[in-house]
């Protein structure tokens, strides 16, 4: 059996340890722990985390393989320091039968760098219409248990209703992109003083409160699970707080690029920007750290969308929607949440492994760092600087927001189950 | 140095009366008999069309053909623009046969922003109108239609409009035309205001430098200008009023209410007018009503722009930033 040392690494930020892997999983936790028989990592006050998990990932396969494929999609996220990522159902074909979350999860088992879960359509094709077989999803391979139409928002209050019931039965989650669709038609971004003065259509935060809204009154009416799609509005938080102070069984995710990034960038009409949700403002930016720091947002997740150049290669409204994000994710939350102390190292932990794993109810992610635990870690250089250089990615796709930006920390390495994908910031 | 006209916002006051000033000329040229300048000589212009627009196409070309510049017509409409390739590979093409000039108009708001700034051309770009954004010649011939009519043609010269009250009407959600006018008349020192039913306001007008009101009959007594909007009919269907009827009865200009406005207050319209909409028809044929002035100052506005863009004086116009390819 393999044996790797990490030496002097402060686990989820505390005093430095050592970390003893062997084999799949972690040995030993303590200090001037025997190297003997193992490979020695020197981590000097590297941060080690539980490997991160990623409710919202878009892999692109099968159907887009011009911008990713299960392969580079989880290279990247290996590199970002993941070790599970949910995929995404808006596939072509949708993944909305046993077969095609079957194939997803399979390409995932043979890529090695990460877990992928796949994420099981809630409606036939996404079209919102009917439910897909989704108890099928469940028993197959894939053990789904996120259900999602992500891309289009489930609107028909019945459906989502039926589907919010149905899962119940294996313990299921719908994941709602909130997205009112009338309100939203011709929408390119935040509806307000920019898209005012810019003349693009807006996408009014009214549009994402009144489905989140309805919503967690629909799971606390038949008493199920929802969890809300990258939330976006200050609005939007408030609605979750709420919900969560009534005990209602409600969680939501933040993306990176909503913690950073406000809609005056469109001002440059450069399409990099353009992202559904869209960007909002600083208000709502501040709102959604002080909401992931007090933990009424759950979790970060990615919703990692990579498209190829030529799709953002042109006029904003001829412009594909979404960014890259998985290997930008930790040194964006790092820059937003922590460089400011609104969160400490053990709670990036809780939002960007153990919640995740707990919503997705994956059992070998979002462990603790301990003896017996699966080997699924990261290893963070947090005192890193650097420039953000697309041409660096693993993804196939270079659709970043942040090219040029200095962001703070890098993943060193990655540990699967023991076995590193990462070493020393390369891809092993 | 590149320099183009994307955006009102982007001209100072100092541009913006240049560019008046140099339209004055310009119109002069117009009286003589020979209409040509050889300004412009082996300049091309190319007028990119992506939308149909037979007016301000034909006042572009005949702005650049009076300079003596090549004009060509390139209308994309109909090619699969719906797909972003096409700008791109049409402002190569473009590109690979010099224009100097590409006057663009777009049905996507950004789009000649982007083409000034995405590295995939050289020559000056010109916004003939983009999307709901803006449509800074127009505004321009707006305004010089103004200081003419409110300040003088010799006694405009050199100034602004300082204290004019104008008043526009209509669809400002969706108009480009108000975009640009907001922009460039309170530059130029006049106070603007916007009459339109809620729902034809944006939301995030209040970050503007204007006045709104919601009633037309508070606002005429005190107008200098009265610009009213084209409205399209197809609104109503989305909801934004009920019926034409009701939009006319409370936003359209009727004699009635033209006679309370002042004495010499003015009648403008952008067009093409939809009469008995916004405006009926006694108002848009009597005196007050300057439609017709208008497009004729367009092409003296548009030989003023393209000259300064392409042969004249710096710094008679603002450039946007410009961005390296790839980014
Ligand atoms: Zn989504």
């Amino acid at each position: 059996m393999s044996k790797t040392l990490i030496r002097g690494a402060k686990v989820l930020g505390g005093e430095p340890q050592d970390v003893l892997i062997d084999g799949e999983t972690i040995a030993e936790v303590g200090t001037d722990l025997s190297a003997e028989g193992a490979r020695v990592i020197e981590a000097d006050g590297q941060i080690l985390l539980p490997g991160l998990v990623d409710l919202h990932t878009h892999l692109r396969e099968p159907g887009r393989e011009d911008s990713e494929t299960v392969l580079t999609g989880t290279k990247a996220a290996a590199a970002g320091g993941f070790t599970a990522v949910h995929a995404m159902a808006n596939t072509f074909p949708v993944a909305d039968t046993a077969g095609v979350v079957e194939q997803v999860w399979r390409l995932g088992q043979e890529s090695g760098y990460c877990d992928v879960q796949p994420v099981g359509a809630v409606t036939v094709g996404l079209e919102g219409k009917k439910l897909a077989e989704l108890g099928a999803m469940h028993e197959s391979r894939a053990g789904v248990r996120v259900f999602s139409d992500d891309g289009k928002c489930v609107d028909d209050a019945v459906i989502m209703r039926r589907a919010l019931e149905y899962v119940k039965a294996f313990d299921g989650v719908v994941a709602q992109h909130a997205q009112e669709p009338r309100l939203t038609e011709g929408a390119q971004m935040n509806e307000g003083r920019v898209s005012a003065e810019l003349g693009l259509g807006g996408w009014p935060a009214v549009a994402e409160e009144s489905i989140i809204a309805r919503d967690v009154l629909l799971a606390a009416h038949v008493g199920s699970r929802v969890h809300i799609c990258h939330l976006s509005t200050a609005g939007s938080v408030e609605i979750v707080r709420w919900a969560k102070s009534k005990g209602w069984n409600v969680t939501a995710e933040v993306t990176p690029h909503h913690l950073l990034l406000t809609d005056e960038l469109v001002r440059s009409y450069d399409p990099v920007y353009k992202v559904n949700p869209p960007l909002r403002t600083e208000a709502d930016v501040l709102a959604l750290r002080e909401a992931l720091a007090d933990g009424t947002i759950d979790c970060v997740a990615t919703d990692h969308a990579p498209h190829p150049h030529e799709d953002k290669d042109c006029e904003w409204s001829a412009a594909a929607m979404g960014m890259v994000g998985l290997e930008t994710a930790l040194s964006v939350v790092q820059h937003t949440m922590v460089d400011n102390g609104l969160l400490d190292w053990a709670g990036v932990a809780d939002r960007m492994s153990f919640r995740p794993a707990r919503i997705g109810r994956l059992e070998s992610h979002g462990r603790p760092v301990s003896a017996g635990e699966p080997a699924n870690l990261t290893l963070h250089d947090s005192a890193y600087r650097g420039v953000v250089d697309p041409a660096g990615f693993a993804s196939r796709s270079r659709n970043t927001p942040y090219e040029g930006r200095e962001l703070p920390g890098r993943v060193t390495h990655t540990f699967l189950r023991g076995r590193a994908t990462v070493v020393d910031g390369k891809l092993a | 140095m590149k320099r183009d006209l994307i955006s009102a916002a982007d001209l100072t006051r100092d541009d913006a009366v240049l560019i008046l000033d140099t339209a004055e000329e310009m119109a002069r040229v117009a009286d003589r008999p020979i209409k040509k300048l050889p300004t412009l000589r082996g300049r091309t212009v190319v007028n990119l069309f992506f939308e149909d627009s037979t007016r301000t196409r034909i006042s572009f070309e005949a702005a650049a053909k009076r300079l003596s510049a090549d004009v060509i017509n390139f209308s994309a409409k109909g090619s699969s623009v719906s797909k972003g390739e096409s700008l791109k590979d049409t402002a190569l093409t473009l590109e690979a046969m010099g224009a100097d000039a590409v006057v663009i108009r777009h049905p996507d708001s950004g789009a000649p922003h982007r083409l000034a700034t995405s590295g995939w051309i050289g020559g000056s770009v010109v916004n003939a109108g983009d999307g709901t954004h803006e449509h800074p010649t127009q505004a321009l011939l707006d305004a010089f239609t103004m200081r003419r009519r409110l300040v003088g043609v010799d006694a405009g010269l050199g100034k602004d409009l300082a204290g004019c009250r104008i008043t526009i009407v209509g669809d400002i959600l969706h108009s480009r035309v108000a975009r640009s006018n907001v922009h460039l008349l309170t530059t130029l020192g006049a106070e603007v205001t916007l009459v339109a039913p809620p729902t034809l306001v944006p939301i995030g007008v209040e970050s503007w430098p204007c006045e709104v009101s919601y009633d037309l009959d508070a606002v005429l007594a005190t107008s200098d200008a009265v610009m009213m909007l084209r409205v399209q009919r197809e609104r109503m269907n989305a909801a934004f009023f009920p019926t034409e009827r009701e939009y006319a009865r409370r936003y359209g200009l009727d004699g009635e209410r033209m006679a309370r406005m002042p004495q010499d207050a003015i009648v403008m319209h952008p067009g093409p007018m939809n009469r008995g909409m916004e405006i009926t028809a006694e108002v848009a044929d009597s005196p007050r009503c300057t439609a017709v002035e208008q497009v004729t100052n367009g092409v003296s506005i548009r030989m003023a722009v393209l000259y300064l863009l392409l042969g004249g004086n710096e710094p008679a116009l603002t450039t946007p930033a410009r961005t390296e390819e790839s980014k």
